[in-house]
């Protein structure tokens, strides 16, 4: 290997080695350490100068009392729960209006259809905060659902659904449709015309031939979109924080609150290796029906 | 080729080779593709190496390229060991398959792109370039960049950069397969003018026979890593040493059977019951009582209605098929053993005067010349 | 079969509809006489006004606009090295660990990413301020950099790569003068999307954030928990603005110059 060869590797794996690697095996050692009222708070630190001895005593003073409290503590266990449940629902909410909104994208006329995708990804580029943030001025008590609402007569009364798990769910379905639309899209803009026509050609209805082609053979990209939104779903804090209430529990949220709020580092840790298991699960499985995907088109 | 005797270094006891291969190999990882090879290849010469894909001619060339190590053996380009010699230290060029051709600049940056490179001066860069456009006559496309240009032309940019440096050596891989059939036969003959005018020696890869029987001084026929035969065009049509080659360059027909005679240059071959034995050339490598195969070329197989007792080589059978090609027509004929024999007749006459048709009882002969007895196996993939 | 049809209408009406509506009335509001953002009392520029004589805001932007163009370009470096060695690196040691560390932050939710960073800072004893975002942000998108640009390398024909070292350049010097050239565009839009997720990042910052060292995300959100109001809006708007500008002139510039090349070869046929 030649030397500029090896610098090439070099510098990017130390990067990410340095701001990644390490970081992420600095907040385990700190889930397995006690809070304490210091700088900074937690105890105990890893004291170089003490060399093996003070190694082999920081090891000994490590332990899973975080992991224990937080098994215990029924908060955390209901925001796991929460959490996973919000993520849940809002991702098949995103598929329900992703889609058809999908669907109808890959029937427009062809000449149509890159400015149309282009009108979904815009979005996506705009702050994530801006949008989350757009969207309270039409939740509000006084904002223009509840404005449009009244003044159809459907109700006399504003809804509170700012600050309410209601707004959670709409805000994740906002702000990730994009994540949704776009690979459910790209399967369906790959779909040969020719294919409905022979299921209809062999005796299908119209309705039968969407039924047994269509939706089976988009199933690749609602399984990806499935899980570009219910991933980053989990860990979510801008949409929780600002549109959620006092009562929403996500795990990022309490991760925020436990870190900034009651300065407990070792807690904010234990929470985010847990969140870290959790995801693991999902992540694995979106990363072997990719592959399974891509050893197929080969 | 100035005087009279022609162009054949290869005979040639004093004659100083160009390229030498000396029992070189290539593996990746278990696959072995390229096994023990020997071979010289000689100035000034138009080299074809002919093999079917993966049969590890890309891979040789690629090895004189530079962009493949060979694993064990020795390579030597002008005397020269090319061990451990990056491409961009070695006076030889590329054609690449794909042209390669840089989008990003035109035709004339093109050119110039490797002559920027071998500390030339500017104007001797301009004037080079000027040169190289006027070899392939594209003078009128300078400015033009890869995409405005068609397929021909950029086929014709990729030769001319390749020849810019004016390499000892010119490698072409595949270069016309990506022309259609007609521009292909005329670039043919454009490839071997430049060769000429150029005195460039040319290593071409290609899977096309008849471009290689075309363009090529000589050609190495493939298989598996191996060599199976350097030979001269005439040669390697004429008498290929084995089925494989029969089969690999055009339409060969192939009787099974046992050697029954040898002497010299003549052979004849026993192959069915109550026949007479087939008389052809001797091949190499076939030996009295042992199994062979008797290979001729459907053209030399003639085709009559009655039996032509003047010939020694002589069946009958029955038409089966007739494949009309314009120019020619090929008889697919039955024979009482089970044997497909292929006949080509050229059509000299309008097809309607024509006597024979489906069905019909004919009888194929041929010249005790016309076919080789060659040993049996390794038949065309 | 592709045909118009009322569901299909229905559908995109509503969708875009829904995706929007919110960012449109946002502006509108941004426009509002009133204090209020909910209720139309008169068009208005005071808000932009009253945004560009706000110090808080314009430092803000000003650490954003710093930390953005810095950590965008870090990232575009890193994440094109790194695209190299994942596409053309062939084997070596720990190659499945650097593509794991290329993918994970892609599915790392923010509050890990952001609280692990802040932890090693503190570790080292690194000042928190505008360089820790800076490395922050040029962590996490120097991997959506790799991913863009290595999608492109993929499908780059690598003999033009090889003619170059044929006609006599070094590895590095056909590096220079022919990949790069090409894959340019890919890098661009790698830098172009590593600076918008800088330009955007909320919770990252504010775990990398010094006290000195604001960014536009972190001080909307904390004007946002006390309320709505339309500076906020304004800002949001011109934020909208830029990007939307940003991103339509890049996507119709590269859709013209592929027409334009597709114009041109049928031309070079026929």
């Amino acid at each position: 290997m030649t030397l500029s060869k090896r610098l090439l590797i070099f510098v990017p794996y130390a990067w990410l080695l340095a701001l990644f690697l390490v970081p992420f095996f600095i907040v385990v050692k700190i889930a397995l350490s006690d809070y304490a009222i210091s700088i900074p708070p937690y105890t105990p630190t890893f004291d170089l100068s003490a060399g093996w001895a003070g190694f082999v005593d920081f090891l000994s003073k490590l332990d899973l009392e975080n992991f224990v409290f937080l098994a215990e503590d029924d908060l955390y266990w209901k925001t796991f729960l929460s959490s996973l449940q919000i993520a849940v629902i809002a991702t098949l909410l995103t598929l329900l209006v992703g889609f058809p909104f999908a669907y109808a994208i890959a029937q427009a006329p062809s000449e149509w259809r890159p400015s149309l995708v282009l009108l979904v990804i815009l979005p996506f580029w705009t702050s994530f905060l801006i949008r989350v943030y757009a969207l309270i001025g039409i939740l509000s008590n006084e904002g223009f659902l509840n404005q449009f609402l009244m003044w159809t007569g459907l109700i006399s009364e504003p809804l509170a659904i700012l600050n309410t798990d209601i707004a959670v769910y709409i805000g994740i379905v906002y702000a990730y449709l994009p994540f949704m639309v776009l690979p459910i899209y790209a399967t369906l803009d790959k779909l040969d015309g020719s294919l409905l026509e022979a299921a209809q050609d062999l005796g299908c209805t119209r309705f039968q031939a969407f039924w047994s082609v269509t939706i089976h053979l988009a199933k690749p990209g609602v399984i990806a979109g499935c899980f570009l939104v219910f991933i980053p779903t989990l860990g979510e804090f801008v949409i929780p924080s600002l549109l959620g209430g006092a009562r929403t529990l996500m795990i990022g949220k309490v991760l925020w609150e436990e870190f900034f709020s009651n300065r407990d580092w070792p807690v904010a840790s234990a929470v985010a290796v847990i969140l870290l298991l959790i995801l693991i699960v999902p992540i694995v499985l979106f990363q072997r029906s990719e592959q399974r995907l891509r050893e197929q088109n080969q | 080729m100035s005087n009279n005797t022609p162009f054949a270094p290869w005979n040639d006891e004093a004659a100083v080779p160009l390229i030498q291969f000396d029992g070189v190999s290539k593996k990746y990882g278990d696959f072995l593709a390229i096994d023990n090879i020997d071979l010289k290849i000689y100035p000034r010469e138009f080299f074809a190496l002919l093999g079917p894909s993966g049969c590890g001619k890309t891979t040789l060339m690629r090895m004189l390229a530079g962009f493949e190590e060979a694993s064990a053996g020795k390579i030597t380009i002008d005397n020269k060991d090319m061990a451990g010699i990056p491409p961009n230290k070695r006076a030889v060029n590329m054609m690449f398959q794909s042209y390669a051709l840089f989008p990003h600049l035109n035709v004339v940056d093109n050119l110039a792109f490797g002559l920027k490179r071998s500390r030339m001066a500017k104007s001797e860069i301009d004037g080079r370039v000027e040169e190289m456009l006027r070899l392939v006559q594209l003078q009128k496309f300078a400015k033009r960049k890869p995409h405005q240009l068609s397929g021909g032309q950029r086929q014709r940019v990729a030769l001319a950069r390749a020849l810019a440096k004016a390499p000892k050596l010119l490698l072409l891989d595949e270069p016309l397969g990506a022309l259609d059939k007609k521009l292909r036969e005329e670039t043919q003959f454009e490839l071997m003018d430049i060769q000429e005018k150029t005195g460039t020696t040319f290593v071409i890869v290609t899977h096309d026979q008849e471009e290689a029987m075309t363009v090529a001084s000589r050609i190495a026929v493939m298989d598996h890593g191996k060599l199976v035969q350097i030979d001269t065009p005439d040669r390697v049509y004429e008498n290929p040493n084995s089925i494989y080659v029969a089969g690999f360059i055009g339409d060969v027909n192939i009787i099974e059977g046992r050697v029954s005679h040898l002497a010299g240059e003549e052979a004849q071959l026993c192959w069915a019951e109550g026949t007479s034995d087939i008389r052809g050339m001797a091949g190499p490598k076939i030996q009295k009582g042992e199994e062979a195969a008797f290979a001729v070329r459907p053209e030399k197989v003639a085709l009559s209605v009655q039996e032509p007792i003047e010939r020694n080589n002589r069946v009958a059978g029955r038409v089966e098929d007739i494949a009309y090609l314009g120019n020619m027509s090929t008889y697919y004929v039955r024979l009482e053993n089970g044997n497909l024999i292929k006949s080509q007749v050229a059509n000299d006459r309008r097809i309607s005067r024509r006597s024979v048709t489906w069905n019909d009882q004919v009888w194929l002969s041929w010249s005790d010349t016309a076919g080789i007895v060659l040993p049996s196996g390794g038949n065309p993939s | 079969m592709r045909k118009t049809s009322w569901f299909n209408v229905v559908s995109l009406t509503t969708g875009f509809a829904f995706l929007y509506i919110p960012i449109i009335i946002l502006v509108i509001f941004s426009f509002n006489k009133s204090k209020l953002v909910t209720v139309w009392a008169g068009f208005s520029t005071k808000w932009y006004g009253e945004l560009l004589s706000n110090e808080a805001f314009l430092d803000a932007a000003w650490v954003t606009l710093r930390v953005g163009l810095w950590s965008s370009t870090i990232a575009t470096v890193l994440g094109t090295m790194a695209a190299l060695v994942m596409v053309r690196g062939g084997r070596f040691f720990g190659r499945t660990l650097f593509t794991g560390m290329i993918y994970a932050p892609l599915v790392m939710p923010e509050v890990i990413t952001g609280l692990s960073l802040l932890l090693l800072f503190i570790a080292i004893g690194l000042d928190r301020g505008a360089t820790t975002i800076v490395l922050a942000h040029a962590t996490f998108s120097m991997c959506y950099v790799s991913v863009v640009v290595s999608s492109r390398l993929s499908t780059f024909d690598q003999s033009l790569e090889e003619a170059a070292l044929d006609l006599g350049c070094t590895a590095f010097d056909a590096f220079k003068s022919v990949t790069l050239p090409i894959i340019a565009p890919a890098v661009a839009s790698g830098w172009l999307l590593a600076f918008t997720l800088s330009l955007d990042d909320l919770v990252i910052a504010s775990f990398t954030a010094g006290p000195s060292s604001t960014t536009l995300p972190i001080k909307i959100y904390s004007s946002v928990r006390l309320g709505v109001s339309p500076e906020i809006n304004a800002l949001s708007s011109i934020i909208i603005g830029l990007v939307t500008i940003g991103v339509l002139t890049a996507s119709i510039a590269s859709k013209r110059a592929i027409r334009r090349q597709q114009i041109e070869e049928r031309r070079a046929i026929g």
